[in-house]
């Protein structure tokens, strides 16, 4: 049963900061369709736009940064890290294997925002 | 003659009794630690952006560790540096 095994994953991107936003809109659509071919499913997926880095990369202080929460089988990693290496706009990628605490969590930040936030002040 | 019972302080010998430090993740039964938040991950870090020990956190071992992955994740997507000085 390896080839049916799915997990959940998380896949943070850095894109550099010179596409316009036609441009990262399609590296976004690019990447999420790539998972959904290679049967991947997409759960949420989150663009926070540019923010800039805590140190340069590529001689560049700033990124455009995009998340992506999916399920899909273990040997889509394989191939999507390929296109993400072949890919010139990409600083940097992170795909992140995600436990059940973790779904939980990103579930209940997606629901309700202002109480999840509200739970990490009590933690201060 | 003055026996060693007899010794009076003229001021009490205060004695600061402190509070036993814990651990926040089992406090708050908090199960994920997120390598997104970084607000949330400074306060495991110190001014050079170096984590800080459990001797002074608290936290328990195993939430140390998950901690420390957390960090290296976030500095490895720029979201925290590696050195820095003044990081609050």
């Amino acid at each position: 049963m390896a080839t049916t095994n799915i997990q959940n994953y998380e896949m943070m991107l850095i894109f550099t900061p010179v596409l316009a936003d036609d441009e990262f809109k399609t590296a976004q659509a690019k990447f999420t369709s790539f998972i959904k071919e290679n049967g991947g499913e997409i759960v949420h997926q989150n663009a926070w736009g540019l923010k800039s880095l805590a140190y340069p990369i590529q001689k560049k202080t700033t990124g455009l940064y995009f998340v992506v929460e999916f399920t899909a089988p273990t040997d889509l990693n394989a191939k999507i890290e390929i296109q993400l290496n072949r890919d010139e706009t990409v600083m940097r990628h992170m795909i992140t294997h995600l436990d059940k605490f973790a779904v939980a969590y990103n579930n209940r930040k997606r629901n309700a925002p202002a109480k999840a936030e509200a739970k990490e002040e009590t933690v201060s | 003659m003055a026996r060693a019972t007899d010794i009076k302080y003229l001021t009490t010998t205060r004695v600061e009794k402190r509070q036993k430090k814990y651990c926040r993740f089992k406090k708050l039964g908090i199960k994920y630690i997120d390598y997104k938040d970084a607000e949330f991950l400074k306060k495991f870090l110190n001014e050079q952006g170096k984590m800080l020990p459990r001797r002074i956190t608290g936290t328990s071992l195993k939430f140390q560790r998950k901690l420390g992955h957390a960090v290296k994740k976030a500095r490895q997507m720029a979201i925290l540096p590696y050195v820095t000085d003044l990081l609050k």
